[in-house]
């Protein structure tokens, strides 16, 4: 994994410390082209992975990367999926089981199931999984998707149900289908490492709210400082800067502290900020690895 | 630890049914829903005890409490059957399809001395606590308008079938979507002695209101609007907000944000400087032991459970839940009426009381006072014309 990916919340209207900051990103990016030139621009610094959610929008971009593999011959796709908003404005309307059957391709073995039939041995669960796996995966047809990761909707919804399986078959499939890595994001980074370490899945790639402030780091702050330092994972740190409340020094070197923490993602919206960050990631990442050969 | 059941996997019932898991004082004993499949998947892959029969599983269960997320429509009884057993019970919003009903339900909650709450999660979320903490201690001064916006992207077109499009079930945005707008309001102002000039209007639905407008009066001289509208794709989820004007300034507030404007400094919040002040939710709002869609999802479940270990009332009871019925149904009540309103009459034409008007004319359905060109409909008589601006506008004690 790269040091440092670019997000997307920020392409899509979504910001957690105002509505109206997020509705002025959404009609900035309303436009494909605006969208690019950000990616541009971070890919003209270095950052060669973008990390995206499976939001309607995010077909276009990887057309456009697609139809443009030469410009850009080591792009990185991680694809963040499902994009939950989706699927709950679906429950609402059509029901929990509907709302999946509407994500189903047309033609297939489990809307029937869903519909009534009780087959629940796990091939049928993986098959399931697979046909709603590969729905999200359309559109990335073609591009490099070495990380795969599960949305935390889905993740924290599953880990407080203790629906660990469920994180199994996901895992397999991401890495017999796709031949990625499966990663998860949450905001109960702590918690989710233990349930993953007790079904088996080792090392796993987990993104998580990562902030000097603790916002949304979920359980326990010194939890979450115990799986930075020590864990047995490889972390990406999402939300460093607390939606904005943090200044970028302030927020990366505390970041940057921490060994556990593989990769940093964020959003940015112009060259200036995607540069500077990622000078000081690179400055203080430089750093840290000094002080911890020094020790 | 308390031993719980959740009735209803929906969406919120699988939500709720996520979080109570987790909670380290809650031992979750069963579920209990009416899709044999998912029954059968949940018992599978998570080992949780299943029941089709809400009744049975009362019957063959040891609880302490229930959570109820059904469709609207069953919510009373199985709450009655419920607390029959003396159960502590949450249920989601609305309580009751009736007013009377949901009372009815609070007084037995509280005679038995259960813990009752509703689904309302706005009160959990910071910033409008916040707002509310500034509100009594009169940090903007004396209240004279308020303003409550709820939209979202729920239905976006036609032909949906499902108990949300019944108004019988208890769906439309009233019952299912301005009620959180509704019991907002409530919450930080206190409930409406009275409604009027209330619209409801299908965008997309046929047999129920997609859009809720309607003007809120208070006690005290206060007055507001509320707008919902459910039928809103421009917002990725539901965006509720709130605007509230006093003598010494005002204060807007959604989920994330906190923004008052003060005339002069409060000594009631001296952090607070004259002009803007701007706090965010990640200043206000703190960590939650385990979180999936929102912290507030979370912390009212915590707080459900904070309030059966205390022995103390819920923020969101049964009481208040159904103060948010009762404004709801004045506000049906008050659409359905041939109500008091003015009516544009041809230029040049004197004013005529008491004839609709001609399908041609410009419609004022708010203006109250005589004025030339517009003709009234609805006011009786001179006196009662007289007797002000607020009075015509709110009709008689029709609703209180």
């Amino acid at each position: 994994m790269d040091r440092v990916l670019i997000g997307d919340n920020q392409f899509f209207g979504i910001n957690h410390m105002s509505e109206e900051k997020a509705r002025g990103q959404a009609i900035r990016f309303r436009n494909l082209s605006a969208i690019i030139a950000v990616l541009e621009a971070a890919y003209g610094e270095g950052i060669k992975t973008f990390m995206c959610t499976t939001h309607e929008r995010t077909a276009e971009v990887c057309a456009h990367f697609r139809a443009n593999r030469d410009r850009y011959p080591d792009y990185k796709f991680y694809p963040c999926m499902p994009y939950a908003h989706k699927y709950a404005n679906a429950a609402t309307e059509h029901g929990v089981l509907g709302a999946i059957r509407s994500f189903l391709p047309a033609e297939n073995a489990f809307g029937a199931l869903l519909s009534g039939g009780i087959s629940l041995a796990r091939k049928d669960m993986e098959g399931l999984a697979a046909l709603l796996i590969d729905a999200e995966m359309k559109v990335f047809a073609g591009l490099d998707t070495p990380v795969i990761l599960l949305q935390n909707v889905a993740t924290d919804f599953l880990l407080g149900l203790g629906f660990d399986e469920a994180f199994r078959i996901f895992a397999d499939y991401v890495r017999d289908r796709y031949r990625a890595e499966p990663g998860f994001i949450t905001m109960n980074g702590p918690r989710l490492l233990a349930r993953l370490e007790k079904i088996g899945i080792a090392q796993p790639i987990i993104c998580t709210n990562i902030n000097k402030i603790g916002f949304r780091m979920c359980g326990d702050v010194s939890a979450y400082e115990a799986m930075m330092t020590h864990g047995d994972c490889r972390l990406i740190a999402m939300s460093v800067f607390a939606s904005g409340a943090l200044p970028a020094p302030q927020a990366l070197e505390y970041v940057c502290r921490f060994p556990r923490i593989r990769s940093i993602v964020f959003g940015a919206s112009s060259r200036s900020h995607i540069a500077q960050n990622r000078q000081l990631i690179e400055e203080l990442t430089a750093s840290g690895e000094a002080a911890c050969i020094a020790r | 630890m308390y031993k719980a059941a959740i009735i209803g996997l929906g969406k919120m019932g699988l939500s709720h049914l996520s979080i109570a898991n987790a909670h380290p004082d809650i031992q979750l004993r069963c579920v209990c829903d009416t899709s044999r499949y998912l029954l059968d998947v949940l018992h599978k892959y998570t080992g949780v005890t299943t029941y089709s029969d809400f009744e049975r599983m009362l019957r063959e269960v040891e609880l302490d409490c229930l959570f109820v997320a059904t469709p609207s429509k069953y919510h009373a009884n199985i709450v009655a059957a419920a607390l029959e057993r003396n159960l502590h019970v949450f249920c989601e919003k609305p309580l009751a399809l009736e007013p009377q009903t949901g009372y009815r339900l609070a007084e037995t909650a509280e005679r038995k001395g259960l813990v009752n709450q509703v689904g309302y999660h706005f009160r959990y979320v910071a910033p409008f606590n916040e707002a509310k903490r500034l509100l009594d201690r009169k940090v903007i001064g004396d209240l004279h308008h308020v303003r409550v916006d709820a939209y979202g992207p729920v239905v976006l077109r036609r032909k949906v079938a499902s108990w949300r499009s019944q108004q019988s079930d208890g769906g439309g945005c009233l019952f299912d979507y301005a009620c959180h707008a509704i019991d907002l309001a409530n919450y930080l102002v206190g409930r409406p002695v009275a409604v009027s000039g209330t619209v409801l209007n299908g965008v997309f639905s046929d047999s129920v209101d997609d859009e809720v407008y309607s003007t809120l009066q208070f006690a005290q001289g206060l007055h507001g609007q509320l707008a919902t509208n459910w039928s809103d794709e421009s917002v990725r989820k539901m965006s509720v907000s709130m605007s509230l004007w006093g003598t010494n300034g005002r204060i807007n507030v959604d989920r994330q944000e906190l923004q008052v404007y003060l005339r002069s400094p409060s000594e009631s919040a001296e952090d607070l400087v004259p002009g803007w002040n701007t706090r965010y939710t990640t200043d206000l709002t703190p960590p939650v032991w385990f979180y999936v869609r929102g912290e507030e999802y979370s912390s009212q479940i915590d707080h459900f459970v904070q309030c059966i270990k205390t022995g103390s009332a819920a923020t969101s009871n049964f009481r208040s839940a159904s103060d948010a019925v009762l404004v709801a149904s004045m506000m049906r009540k008050d659409a359905l009426r041939q109500g008091t309103r003015i009516e544009c009459a041809p230029v040049n034409e004197p004013p005529v009381e008491g004839k609709r008007s001609h399908d041609s004319t410009l419609e004022f359905p708010q203006l109250a006072r005589s004025t030339p060109g517009l003709r009234t409909t609805g006011l009786t008589s001179l006196p009662e014309r007289k007797r002000g601006f607020m009075e015509a506008l709110f009709g008689r004690s029709k609703h209180g």
